[in-house]
């Protein structure tokens, strides 16, 4: 189980890709592990044949436990290579069909899977419970939104009527069915003198708290830290955006729909320059020094439906031009969405970038992903009044902020940051 | 293309960007990008989509007329091209 970030203990093995026997490459996406960051595919990093699974799926284990043992391509039956494989992995309490792995003397922690938004979740809920599993032949159709609330709510999606199209079960089927439940926790005594009650008033439901999330516990833990670690300070600029987007619309009405621009593309992009020209800004802070990175690689803040937050790598971003970075962030938030994101494109951020895009809400005062030094923060756009030339026009405007670590760079290294996305954002044919 | 047909599309364009709403109830009047939490990435994917299956482009200066589902089956009929 690979590293992934800083805070990361864990990580739930979701799904194999491979099988024993087959032949990988350096590069292949072997495996699907649930991670406090969310769904993210394990890449290799060699070429190999897979001579043995040791994790089942839906199993959670601590990072540095052995998946898979290799055999180096040429070697098959030849020694392990992987040495750590003498610690076989730990058996989950309901692998019911996947292989079993030897018995083992320290069973790992064994927790449900939570699987991501997007991802469809099992057909059950998450909660055991005393009814047969459904068969996949008897599944019934829930929307997913619908799924997560209930696993949120740890409701019986079995106990729910459906009263969508074609009896589907919705988000409101399942608030309905919580309003209707008596509480979970309510003790017996308690339920009985409410059934003798008359007429019978149902309490409405105390919220159930909901199982914290392998998301969740990843933001809370990596927040915490920045928060108590990182001494930030923040600079706030208010920025003329009128001359980018009249430029960027005017651009977008001459093209094709799928080589429109969006213009958080046009943002990343004067990021991107400003945090090349101001290098103290970009990077990592590490065993008590700050250590540069010549590369930008701009971390974007995805929010995902749902709950939770994705924050992939655009790599190299200083050397794309607004086309490039279009791309790249569209297919950076798709697989965002899907649950597909890649081992390496979680770490390698060395500066991150949280948008509120069309919140309507002006500013936004970001916490800095540790161990990066710091995070832009872009709100909402938004027309003012607006003092040119000695006259008052209206413009459109956006907040730009910058949360950045004062270990690493001062307030004038900020200002100067801030007023180079200001200057960049001016010339959007230069970008 | 009827306007079941067009209904139809729109739903299919919606549920590829936005896979968690299939079965949800969806407003036909109220604007969809805040019923679905949908950013300006996702609305450019599901117009991209639209002009797949219904080979209707949107300019962007006229997204504003089809910021709900019965808005975007209006604007989507209105500019079918012809059979």
């Amino acid at each position: 189980m690979p590293s992934l970030g800083a805070d990361m203990e864990s990580g739930t093995l979701i799904e194999w890709l491979v099988k024993v026997g087959d032949r990988v490459r350096r590069g292949d996406i072997v495996a699907v592990v649930e991670t406090d960051k969310g769904a993210i595919e394990i890449e290799i990093f060699e070429d190999a044949i897979v001579a043995e699974l040791l994790v089942v799926p839906d199993t959670e284990v601590a990072i540095g436990t052995p998946l898979a043992r290799l055999d180096r391509v040429g070697e098959a039956g030849a020694t392990p290579r992987a040495a750590a494989a003498a610690t076989p992995a730990p058996a989950p309490a309901s692998a019911a069909t996947a292989p079993r792995p030897p018995p083992q003397a320290t069973p790992t922690r064994y927790i449900p899977p939570v699987p991501m938004p997007s991802r469809a979740p099992p057909p059950s809920s998450a909660r055991p419970s005393a009814a047969a599993v459904p068969s996949v032949a008897t599944r019934r159709k829930i929307s997913p939104a619908a799924r997560q609330h209930a696993r949120e709510h740890g409701v019986d999606l079995d106990r729910v009527v459906g009263t969508g199209d074609g009896g589907v079960v919705t988000v409101a089927d399942v608030e309905q069915f919580i309003r209707a439940a008596p509480p979970p926790s309510a003790s017996p005594a308690r339920s009985q003198v409410a059934a003798q009650a008359e007429p019978m008033t149902v309490a409405p439901a105390e919220p159930t708290p909901a199982p914290t999330s392998p998301m969740r516990r990843a933001i809370a833990a990596a927040m915490s830290r920045s928060k108590r670690d990182i001494p930030h300070y923040y600079l706030g600029h208010t920025i003329d955006l009128e001359p980018a987007l009249a430029w960027l619309e005017h651009r977008n009405a001459q093209r094709p729909i799928e080589q429109r621009v969006v213009y958080g593309a046009l943002l990343l992009r004067a990021v991107a320059r400003a945090a090349a020209e101001n290098p103290a800004l970009n990077g990592y802070w590490r065993d008590g020094a700050f250590a540069g990175s010549a590369a930008v690689n701009v971390g974007v803040v995805i929010a995902l439906r749902g709950g939770g937050l994705a924050a992939p790598a655009l790599p190299n971003a200083a050397a794309l031009d607004v086309d490039a970075l279009m791309a790249a962030l569209k297919d950076a938030t798709e697989r965002a969405r899907r649950g597909r994101l890649k081992s390496s494109e979680l770490s390698n951020a060395t500066i991150t970038v949280s948008s509120l895009g069309d919140s309507g809400v002006e500013s936004i005062y970001p916490i800095i992903h540790p161990p990066q030094v710091a995070i832009v923060g872009f709100g909402a756009v938004v027309s003012r009044p607006w003092v040119a030339a000695g006259g008052l026009y209206v413009r459109r405007v956006v907040t730009v902020t910058l949360a950045a670590d004062h270990r690493a760079s001062d307030g004038h290294d900020g200002a100067r940051f801030l007023a180079a996305i200001e200057r960049l954002l001016a010339k959007p044919e230069a970008l | 293309m009827n306007e079941a047909d067009l209904r139809n599309a729109v739903l299919r364009a919606l549920y590829s960007i936005a896979p968690e709403a299939e079965g949800e109830r969806i407003d036909p009047q109220a604007n969809l990008r805040d019923q679905l939490d949908i950013d300006s990435m996702d609305f450019l994917n599901f117009l991209v989509a639209l002009k797949g299956t219904v080979g209707v482009e949107v300019p962007e200066a006229d997204y504003a007329q089809v910021a709900s589902l019965d808005d975007c089956v209006r604007y989507l009929a209105a500019r079918l091209p012809s059979a």
